[in-house]
């Protein structure tokens, strides 16, 4: 029992770090139809951002307590990635609006590729110790253990959700999203810039990003170029999961991922007699994705889809 | 006139292709070597190409096939098996050496197969959500080979297998090289020539497979699925027979792959690979044989020439910027680059664009008149502009 509520814990804490980036994913789908490959690239830049300023920090000032430490490297590394999604999508997602469907996918990969290189270059392709800048006394609930930095995690992932739902359906912004995202050309004929709210898409999802890419390098204690990749690609997942360009089911599907991925991987050893170890819960979100796509394509709250995607 | 003038240039052409190698010898083996793994890629490319040129089908699991193809010849081919199973070892007492033209054969079949079975799932998706689908299928494969040595030791795990046969048939071994008095022809050198014999096959098949009806037919569903269906062309049996023949090509090629290098391991299989193959696909000039192989010998040959440029600039990096880096620099620009500057590939069919070209849309690259809707309509393609799949209204992200 105390594995099972265990497993619950990591797999939200793991499923609302999906979720973030998730979030990224379906926006820009849902207004743009491009899967963002280099989301998750925005993800590696921010935590290593963040590496980067925690490690001056703590040389130029010993004395700052960790949690404001841990607020300052966020908030730069927000707009470091927050800069870098504007660039990118001018130079490479912009000019090819009205060319052939994958054109952008090929700069949305090449985009991928030239940013981990680039990481490479700038951090060296080692991995970083990320230091643990909260306490690490563990929080004990009925059997399981909590740590700080999960309780932030799950903290901070909830109050960015907050702050994204009432950005979405109570500001002009969000409403010049939302209509954008439903039929561009007429979003334009009412006064909207189509070019402008993509370009916030962007902004607000290389926030998501930023913030999932500092927490999932303090949760697991390392930083390094390609820690973008995987989490990207399964984000996307639960993105199709919840439903693509539904953004409570880019949560959902990033919660529901995240659990069955740690429960799986928790209880795969026993229930196949040793022959499958936990090695295997990278495939765990694939095999989600292809049963769900077969059954139901439209995700669990999307809408009807499957032949326009 | 003009005939005998691009007769005589198809003849250049062959002769040239013909003679690189043995030109590139005198420059030592790792020429040839960066030649024929160009060929392989080029064999790779034309398979995909069936898949994503011909029927639309963006497939970025690609590189499954491959390694199973390397992985089939690499357990027949060595002596892994026997050595870890003792009734193997009871019943063929020096391991399978299998022939050539058995193993070719049973590459492509299995990966046909195992194409189709992978293909069945995904026949309703199209477009992102197939490309999405693939890739995990990909990854679900290359986790299984990565991690297949326990309980039972199938495929070594992450440590690969080693030692395998390189490729003999008919008394002749290519692995060793041939020694005529003075003149030596090197092993690469050799499987260039096989290596070569298979691309011309596989040119030969792609084109007539073009031409032929089932190619018209891969066509309409690219353009339009549904009016296909309408038109009596059983859109099912279509796109699977896309998936498994895309999918042997990739199987023979993997076989060759683990018979040239001697040595498989789940790190020549990860995702990347499968994105350079559609890279190199989509950069030639998607659905169009010319460019396709340009695509193949430009990203595949062009970065290993690179490699012996990055000593200097590693030096002058302070040892940032090395080989692999730079290669991987190089793709990456290359994939922006070309596709910013055209975006229907480097060579793209001359008919592509004419069937695709509706009255009254914008031709594809042409300025569009500053302040027409067009400037501000991002996200709606018009149903012109679109290669595989319609995404014809972009979808809600209303909560």
């Amino acid at each position: 029992m105390e594995i099972l509520l265990q497993q619950i814990i990591n797999g939200l804490v793991l499923g609302s770090m999906y979720a973030l980036i998730a979030l990224g994913y379906t926006m820009v789908y849902g207004i743009i139809n491009l899967i963002n490959f280099a989301h998750g690239e925005v993800l590696m830049v921010g935590a290593l951002t963040s590496w980067t300023i925690i490690g001056l920090m703590k040389e130029s000032m010993p004395g700052t307590p960790g949690w404001l430490v841990l607020i300052i490297a966020l908030i730069i590394a927000c707009i470091v990635a927050a800069t870098l999604n504007f660039v990118i999508e001018k130079v490479a997602y912009r000019p090819l609006r009205n060319s052939p469907k994958l054109a952008p996918l090929i700069t949305a990969i090449g985009m991928s590729i030239l940013l981990q290189t680039l990481a490479m270059i700038i951090w060296k392709p080692t991995n970083k110790a990320y230091p643990n800048l909260l306490s690490t006394t563990p929080i004990e609930v009925a059997g399981a253990v909590i740590s700080p930095t999960q309780v932030m995690i799950l903290s901070v992932t909830a109050f960015s959700l907050v702050v994204l739902m009432w950005l979405v359906n109570y500001t002009k912004l969000g409403r010049a999203m939302r209509a954008t995202a439903e039929n561009p050309r007429v979003a334009a004929l009412m006064g909207i810039r189509p070019d402008m709210v993509i370009s916030a898409t962007f902004i607000i999802g290389a926030v998501l990003a930023a913030i999932a890419g500092v927490m999932y390098a303090s949760n697991y204690g390392i930083a390094q170029h390609a820690m973008g990749f995987l989490p990207g690609l399964k984000a996307f997942t639960a993105a199709v999961f919840g439903g693509i360009g539904n953004l409570a089911g880019a949560v959902v599907g990033g919660i529901l991922l995240g659990l069955i991925e740690a429960i799986g991987s928790g209880y795969i050893g026993s229930i196949t007699g040793g022959v499958l170890g936990s090695n295997y819960s990278d495939i765990f979100a694939f095999i989600v994705l292809i049963v769900m796509l077969t059954l139901r394509p439209s995700g669990l709250l999307g809408e009807r889809v499957a032949d326009r995607a | 006139m003009k005939n005998s003038k691009n007769l005589a240039l198809y003849v250049l052409g062959v002769v040239a292709v013909l003679a690189l190698p043995i030109f590139l010898q005198s420059q030592g083996n790792a020429w040839v070597r960066i030649a024929d793994i160009a060929l392989l890629y080029v064999m790779l490319s034309l398979g995909l190409n069936i898949v994503v040129g011909y029927a639309g089908l963006l497939d970025l699991g690609y590189v499954a096939f491959f390694a199973v193809g390397a992985y089939l010849f690499a357990l027949m081919g060595s002596s892994h098996l026997s050595d870890t199973f003792p009734w193997f070892k009871a019943m063929f007492p020096n391991g399978l050496h299998t022939s050539l033209l058995i193993v070719i054969p049973l590459a492509l079949v299995v990966a046909g197969v195992l194409g189709v079975m992978l293909g069945a799932p995904t026949l309703k998706l199209r477009g992102d959500y197939l490309a999405i689908v693939t890739l995990g299928f990909g990854e679900i494969i290359r986790v299984f080979l990565n991690n297949l040595d326990q309980p039972i030791n199938i495929t070594n795990g992450p440590k690969g297998i080693t030692a395998i046969d390189s490729i003999k048939f008919w008394g002749l071994d290519l692995g060793k090289a041939w020694k005529f008095d003075s003149f030596t022809i090197s092993s690469v050198t050799l499987y260039y020539y096989l290596f070569l014999a298979l691309v011309v096959a596989t040119i030969i098949i792609s084109h007539r497979l073009q031409i032929s009806r089932i190619g018209r037919a891969w066509m309409a569903i690219r353009e339009d699925e549904i009016a296909a269906k309408a038109m009596g062309i059983n859109t099912r049996n279509m796109k699977l027979l896309a998936f498994g023949m895309g999918a042997s090509f990739g199987g023979v090629s993997g076989a060759m792959f683990a018979a040239f290098q001697g040595f498989v391991s789940p790190e020549s299989f990860s995702l990347m690979e499968s994105v350079m193959i559609v890279a190199m696909v989509v950069l030639g000039g998607i659905g169009h044989l010319p460019g396709v192989i340009l695509g193949a010998v430009l990203l595949a040959a062009l970065p290993e020439v690179l490699r012996y440029v990055a000593g200097p600039l590693q030096a002058m990096t302070d040892g940032r910027l090395d080989a692999s880096i730079l290669r991987q620099l190089f793709i990456a620009l290359a994939m922006i680059v070309i596709m910013l500057v055209r975006p229907r590939g480097l060579w793209p069919s001359p008919e592509h664009g004419k069937t695709l070209q509706r009255k009254g849309a914008a031709a594809p690259g042409a300025p569009v008149a500053p302040g027409s809707l067009q400037t501000h309509a991002p996200g709606i393609e018009t149903p012109a502009d679109e290669l595989p799949g319609a995404a014809s209204r972009p979808m809600s992200i209303n909560p």
